[in-house]
C-alpha cells in the first residue's frame, strides 16, 4: 500500500474543518459539471434543433405547420400528415419507394460486405505475386472521384439496355468496397496467426481457414461494414438519379426529391412525413449499433 | 523451424488461391473502375452525344472549358470558396467539439450520438430538402430572427447556406478527432501542468502537435469530399443564383445527364481528377512542415 505523507496543512485541521473542505471541493466539482453539462446540452440542443423541428413539422395541421413555424411543439398532432404522404404521386406510393430502397440497400449490402470480406482475407492472409502493388492500388481508389468513373459506365450500361434496372446499382457492389476491405484487412491482421497454422498443418486448405477459423471472428468488423454500407446505399442519390427514371423504380431518396419539389408541392406536411420516416430506419440504426460505427470511424476514418 | 520453412514455401505458391480471394474486387475494379477512367480520358478528347457517333475534336473541350465556358469559370469559383471555407470550418468544429468531449463527465454517450447525429443524415434528401425550408423566404430562419432576407436567391448568401449545412455535419472527424486525443498520454499534461503551464499552451504545446497526423488525414479526406460535394447543392440551390452555387461536380451532372455532352463532361471529370490529386500532393508535401510524428523523437 502506498505511504504518502500526509499534507501538513490538511492533516493538522481539525476534523470538522476537513469535512468543510471536502464540501468546498465537492461543491466546486459540481458546479463545473452543472456548467459542462449547461454548456455541452445547449450545443446538442442547437444542433438536434434542425431534425426535431423536421419531426415536429411533421406533425402539425395545415395551418399550424407555417404559422407556427419555430415551435417544436405542435398546436395540436396531426398524424394524417403521414397517410396523406405514403400515398406518394402518380398512383405510386411510398410503399414501392420503401420496396426499391430495400432492394438497392439490402442487396447492395450483402454484395459489398461478402465481396470486401473474401478480397480482405485474400489481402490479409495469402502471400501471392503482386499482392503489395493490387493492395496500392485499392487504397488509391479510396481517393478517386466517381466523376471520372461514371460517364463512361452510363455508356456501357446504356448499352447493354440497363437503364432503368437495378443491376447498374447492385453489380458493381459484387467488387466490394476499398473502405471496407481496407479495415477488414485491418481487422484480420490483428487475429493471431497460431489458428490458421494450426488448422493448415491440420490439412485444412485456405478456403477452409477462411470460412471455419476467421469469417466467425470478423462479425464485429463485418456489421460496421454492413451498418456503413447499408447508410450509402439507402442515402444515395446520384447513381439512382442517374439509372432510375422510371418512377416506378424511385428509390426513397428520389421520390423525395420528386414530392418535394418546390414548384409543384403543396401539401408540406405530409413532405415533412416522408422526409421524417425517411431518415428512421438510419436512425434505428444508429440507436442499435452505435458502438460498432464509433468504432468504425475513429479505427479507420471511415466517413 | 520446419514450421516456418513450410509456410515460406507455401508463400510462393499461393497465387492462384491468392487472386482467386481478391477476384471479386480485382473483376469490379478492372470492369467498372480502370476502363471507365481509360475511356474518360479518351472521351475528354471526343465529342459525343450518346445518340449519334462520336468525334475527335483534340483539346477543344479543353479550349472551351478554359476559355469560352463561363458557367465552368463560375463552378470552379464556387467550388473552391465552398472548399475553401467549408473544410477548415468543419475541422475546427470537429476538433473543439471533440475536445469539449474528451473528459471524464457522465452523459458523454448521450452527448457525441447527439453531435454525431446530423452527420449520419447529411448526406440524405430529406435533410436537404428540410435545409431548404429552413432557409426559405418564410422559413424557420427568417421567423427565428424576423428577417425577410432572401438567403437562398441572393448570390452574396446561397452558398453560405450549403457551408453551414456542411458545418454541421462534423461528426466523423469530430470522432477520429477525439480518439486521437485518447491517446495522448495523460504524463504529458501533467508534466506540463508541473511546469506551470495553463490550458492554452498544453494545447498549443501539447495536444495540437501531437494530432496534426490526424489533423492531415482529416484534412486530406475532407477536402476530397468537398470537391465533390453534389447532393445538397443539386436539392438545395440547384446551382443558383447566378452560378454562385454551381459546384463542379452539379455541372459534370448537368452536362453529362442533362445536355448529354459526354465528352465535354469528361474532360471536366478528368480535369477534376488531377485538380483532386494535385491537392491532395499538395497538402501531403507541405505535411512535413507541420506533421508531427512522436515516434521519430522518441
Amino acid at each position: 500500500m502506498s505511504t504518502k505523507p500526509l499534507d501538513p496543512k490538511t492533516s493538522l485541521l481539525p476534523s470538522q474543518a476537513l469535512t468543510e473542505h471536502k464540501t468546498r471541493t465537492r461543491n466546486r466539482q459540481l458546479r463545473q459539471a452543472l456548467l459542462y453539462h449547461l454548456g455541452v446540452g445547449i450545443l446538442a440542443f442547437v444542433m438536434l434543433y434542425p431534425i426535431l423541428w423536421l419531426f415536429a413539422s411533421s406533425l402539425k395541421g395545415p395551418s399550424d405547420i407555417w404559422t407556427n413555424i419555430s415551435s417544436l411543439i405542435p398546436q395540436e398532432l396531426f398524424f394524417q400528415n403521414y397517410p396523406n404522404g405514403w400515398k406518394g404521386f402518380g398512383g405510386i406510393t411510398f410503399a414501392t419507394f420503401y420496396r426499391n430502397s430495400f432492394i438497392y440497400a439490402g442487396f447492395g449490402t450483402l454484395f459489398a460486405v461478402t465481396a470486401s470480406a473474401i478480397t480482405a482475407y485474400g489481402f490479409a492472409r495469402i502471400n501471392f505475386v503482386g499482392k503489395r502493388f493490387w493492395f496500392a492500388v485499392m487504397l488509391t481508389t479510396l481517393m478517386l472521384p466517381i466523376q471520372v468513373q461514371i460517364i463512361p459506365q452510363y455508356i456501357v450500361f446504356q448499352r447493354l439496355g440497363w437503364l432503368n434496372t437495378f443491376y447498374p446499382l447492385l453489380i458493381p457492389q459484387l467488387g466490394g468496397r476499398a473502405f471496407f476491405i481496407f479495415m477488414i484487412v485491418q481487422f484480420i491482421r490483428g487475429i493471431p496467426r497460431d489458428l490458421d497454422e494450426a488448422a493448415e498443418i491440420d490439412g485444412c486448405s485456405k478456403a477452409g481457414i477462411f470460412f471455419r477459423i476467421i469469417l466467425p471472428q470478423l462479425k464485429p468488423a463485418l456489421i460496421t461494414a454492413a451498418i456503413f454500407s447499408f447508410y450509402w446505399t439507402w442515402e444515395d442519390f446520384l447513381t439512382p438519379l442517374i439509372y432510375l427514371n422510371n418512377p416506378k423504380l424511385y428509390t426513397v431518396s428520389l421520390a423525395l426529391r420528386t414530392y418535394a419539389d418546390p414548384a409543384a408541392a403543396t401539401d408540406w406536411g405530409a413532405i415533412f412525413a416522408m422526409a421524417s420516416l425517411s431518415l428512421v430506419p438510419v436512425f434505428a440504426i444508429f440507436v442499435f449499433f452505435q458502438r460498432y460505427l464509433v468504432q468504425g470511424i475513429s479505427t479507420t476514418g471511415l466517413k | 523451424m520446419a514450421l516456418a520453412q513450410r509456410t515460406r514455401r507455401n508463400a510462393k505458391n499461393n497465387n492462384f488461391v491468392g487472386y482467386l480471394f481478391i477476384s471479386p474486387w480485382l473483376v469490379i475494379f478492372l470492369l467498372f473502375t480502370l476502363i471507365p477512367m481509360l475511356a474518360s480520358l479518351f472521351l475528354a478528347f471526343t465529342d459525343y452525344d450518346l445518340l449519334g457517333s462520336w468525334r475527335f475534336v483534340g483539346f477543344e473541350n479543353f479550349n472551351r472549358m478554359f476559355r469560352w465556358d463561363f458557367r465552368y469559370l463560375n463552378s470552379v469559383r464556387a467550388t473552391l470558396k465552398y472548399v475553401a471555407f467549408a473544410v477548415p470550418l468543419r475541422l475546427v468544429f470537429a476538433l473543439l467539439v471533440a475536445m469539449l468531449l474528451n473528459t471524464t463527465h457522465r452523459g458523454l454517450y448521450f452527448y457525441r450520438a447527439a453531435y454525431y447525429a446530423p452527420s449520419i443524415i447529411g448526406g440524405s434528401v430529406a435533410v436537404a430538402v428540410m435545409w431548404r425550408e429552413i432557409f426559405g423566404s418564410e422559413g424557420l430562419i427568417n421567423t427565428i430572427f424576423r428577417s425577410d432576407t432572401i438567403w437562398l436567391g441572393d448570390p452574396r448568401f446561397a452558398i453560405w447556406t450549403l457551408i453551414i449545412l456542411a458545418v454541421w455535419q462534423f461528426g466523423s472527424p469530430m470522432l477520429i478527432f477525439l480518439a486521437g486525443l485518447k491517446q495522448i498520454p495523460r504524463d504529458y499534461y501533467d508534466a506540463a501542468a508541473i511546469d506551470g503551464a495553463g490550458p492554452v499552451p498544453k494545447f498549443f504545446r501539447i495536444t495540437l502537435p501531437l494530432l496534426t497526423p490526424i489533423i492531415l488525414f482529416n484534412l486530406i479526406m475532407q477536402t476530397i469530399s468537398g470537391f465533390l460535394v453534389f447532393t445538397q447543392a443539386f436539392i438545395v440551390t440547384g446551382g443558383a443564383p447566378l452560378d454562385t452555387t454551381l459546384f463542379y461536380a452539379l455541372y459534370i451532372y448537368n452536362r453529362a445527364f442533362e445536355t448529354f455532352e459526354m465528352g465535354y463532361a469528361s474532360a471536366m471529370a478528368v480535369v477534376l481528377l488531377v485538380a483532386v490529386a494535385l491537392v491532395t500532393a499538395l497538402i501531403f508535401l507541405t505535411s512535413n512542415r507541420w506533421v508531427f510524428y512522436a515516434s521519430e523523437n522518441a
